[in-house]
């Protein structure tokens, strides 16, 4: 596989470069558009992206490595980001991950044998009090999970759905918002 | 004070529906401050002074005072200067600054362009952690709305004040809420903190003079200089004022973020605001304000409110406010596991002391947590407390150590308890 960006993307790695004075700030924004396209930040995309920017491999390949949410191999098509920090952990959070661990078949950690659902435990999502809840591949949280929500969840992943954004309005808050 | 938080209507997130839209925002009175301060004989240093005399409390969880801490920012000398606002917000038990994106953004966007106004700063960052995807998007929507009404860019309001402001996505890193770490970040690099001094007023962001404030903290700008210092140090505890977002979650029938002066009294925000504990059950414990905070038990909450000084003589911190309530039937030697696992994960192991410290803490109180632990394990590890405070760059070690000192001490039956269990017995 070559791995290359279009002139699209090109273009925009212009304009994320142009927020700072100098190219290094550039790394983690073009690593992420790296990972969206290509669904990880191996090796190969990490050159990319070195070779892109103008940068050392060994300062792309250092950044990748220190954050979590970069992908350093292939994951299944859905990330389920289980939390089971402190109010998730209160709440069932590892209940959650015990439960989706029978369902899948899997180990937290691991991926489906269809490459569809990899499941990982991860730190606090900054969503504690709508305990316990996961995040599906870097992208939507799902709150107040239950046994039925899961399954639901799951269901609509395997029709490539994702659940539709929760906002959780301030309890103190009458009026209904549009 | 505290006694009328009842009647309190929220100032941060008021209850005005589709007040994120900025058309909406600007009819209920919106950056009318930001037009205030630029257009009339608001000079860069009445600003900074006004706000150092509101005594706005940083609510990222130091609580420094935000007026005083841009006061440091040095002289301009022509070159560029830095607004850094730290929405990194990971701090378990903590997830109020997402309200202000998603309810709120126009508020916060009016406060950071008064600050950097203040501080003469000429580029705004919001460093927002990864994981709140949509909510930057928000922010991104909210801040094209405000580029396209002037309100940011060149010459705002007509006046010779321009300011730049972008957001900046993490990538999964506890350790980037720490200020230093989070311009390592942000120029593009592993995020490790940097050996301070010098502080980033002095040498900050590709060297240049920077602050860095919490999003919450900066909310509190705008009607300070619309309704002066006295009208802010007149809400909630005396020597901490203000509104305070409150995130309330664990054990408790309605979990969430809700807005109130400081100081209201802990057990009133367990029982009446987030309804009492779950299932009927008893208050065991209650972490103030994100797991770093001592925790405190149910019997040492008597007259105990949500301001540091409150909280200081219980044996406890605000904080972030995020306060985390614990039901009786709760295990604290597996909390306190989890959340030692916490910081030894998030630890970036530039110090021997917090790198090693973290990982031992955790281990022993797997150990101990499994059934196979000795009562001397808990003078062990409230050893290594001790060896690991005030020994390293940055304060990660400390607010590891916290917990698990005080914990310990406050629940020395229950862990001591699991320690004389053999493995057999749990079994
Ligand atoms: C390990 C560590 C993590 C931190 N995480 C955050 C955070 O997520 N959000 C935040 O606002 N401040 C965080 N802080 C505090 C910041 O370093 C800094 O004090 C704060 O952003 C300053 O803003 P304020 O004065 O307005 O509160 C953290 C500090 C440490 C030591
Ligand atoms: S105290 Fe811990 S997190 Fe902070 S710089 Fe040292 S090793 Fe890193
Ligand atoms: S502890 Fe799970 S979201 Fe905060």
């Amino acid at each position: 596989m070559k791995y290359e960006f279009t002139k699209e993307e090109l273009h925009q790695i212009e304009r994320i470069k142009a927020k700072f004075p100098e190219v290094k700030p550039a790394t983690l924004p073009v690593l992420w558009l790296a990972q969206n396209k290509y669904g990880h930040v191996k090796p190969e995309v990490q050159k990319l992206v070195a070779k892109t920017l103008g940068l050392p491999e060994a300062h792309v390949h250092g950044v990748a490595e220190f954050y979590t949410q970069y992908y350093k191999e292939e994951k299944g098509k859905y990330v389920l980001d289980v939390c089971t920090c402190l109010s998730c952990q209160l709440c069932g959070g590892y209940d959650v991950l015990h439960y989706l661990e029978e369902k899948l078949g899997i180990q937290s950690g691991e991926t489906t044998d269809d490459g569809m659902f990899s499941l990982q435990q991860v730190e606090c999502l900054g969503a504690c009090g709508y305990a316990p809840m996961m995040q599906i591949s870097n992208e939507r949280y799902v709150n107040h999970l239950t046994p039925e929500k899961i399954d639901a969840v799951i269901e609509g992943l395997r029709d490539n759905t994702l659940p539709e954004f929760e906002s959780n309005k301030m309890p103190q808050h009458q009026t209904e918002e549009n | 004070m505290a006694a009328d938080w009842r009647s309190y209507k929220p100032k941060i997130i008021p209850d005005i529906p589709d007040l994120h839209k900025i058309d909406v925002y600007i009819k209920n009175g919106g950056y009318e401050a930001l037009k205030k301060v630029v257009s009339d004989d608001w000079t860069p240093k009445s600003v900074v002074d006004e706000v150092k005399e509101a005594n706005i409390r940083g609510r990222g969880g130091a609580g420094f005072n935000a007026g005083l801490k841009w006061s440091f920012m040095p002289e301009p000398d022509g070159g560029p200067r830095y607004l850094v606002c730290n929405g990194d917000e990971s701090e378990p038990g903590t997830f109020k600054d997402r309200k202000i994106f998603e309810y709120n953004p126009h508020l916060f966007i009016e406060g950071a362009l008064i600050a950097a106004y203040a501080m003469r700063c000429t580029s705004i960052y919001v460093y927002i952690r990864g994981e709140y995807l949509s909510w930057i998007q928000m922010m991104e929507k909210a801040l094209s709305d405000a580029y396209d009404q002037g309100f940011i860019g060149k010459n705002i309001f007509g006046s010779d004040f321009s300011v730049n402001f972008y957001t900046y996505t993490g990538a999964g890193a506890y350790i980037c809420g720490e200020e230093t770490a989070m311009l390592e970040s942000l120029e593009g690099k592993r995020g490790y903190p940097r050996v301070k001094p010098p502080f980033p007023a002095q040498k900050g962001l590709w060297g240049r003079p920077t602050t860095i404030n919490n999003i919450e903290t900066l909310t509190n700008v705008p009607s300070v200089i619309n309704n002066g210092s006295s009208w802010f140090k007149n809400i909630g505890a005396e020597n901490h004022p203000g509104p305070i977002l409150y995130g309330i979650s664990g054990h408790v029938n309605k979990p969430g973020v809700y807005e109130y002066p400081s100081g209201v009294p802990v057990l009133d925000l367990i029982h009446e605001v987030a309804g009492g504990i779950k299932n009927g059950k008893k208050l065991k414990a209650v972490i103030p304000g994100g797991s770093s905070t001592p925790v405190l038990r149910a019997d040492q909450l008597d007259d105990v409110s949500m301001d540091s000084e409150s909280l200081r003589s219980a044996g406890s911190m605000l904080g972030t406010a995020g306060m985390v309530v614990i039901d009786e039937d709760t295990d604290m030697v597996d909390l306190l596991w989890r959340i030692a696992h916490f910081y030894h994960h998030e630890s970036c192991g530039q110090c021997t002391p917090c790198r090693e410290g973290t990982g031992w803490l955790e281990k022993i109180l797997l150990r101990i947590k499994n059934g196979e632990g000795e009562v001397k394990d808990l003078d062990l590890l409230l050893d290594l407390t001790t060896q690991m405070e005030g020994r390293t760059i940055c304060a990660l070690a400390d607010a590891a150590a916290w917990p698990v000192r005080h914990t310990i001490n406050r629940f020395r039956d229950e862990f001591e308890a699991r320690c004389k269990k053999s493995v057999h017995a749990v079994a």
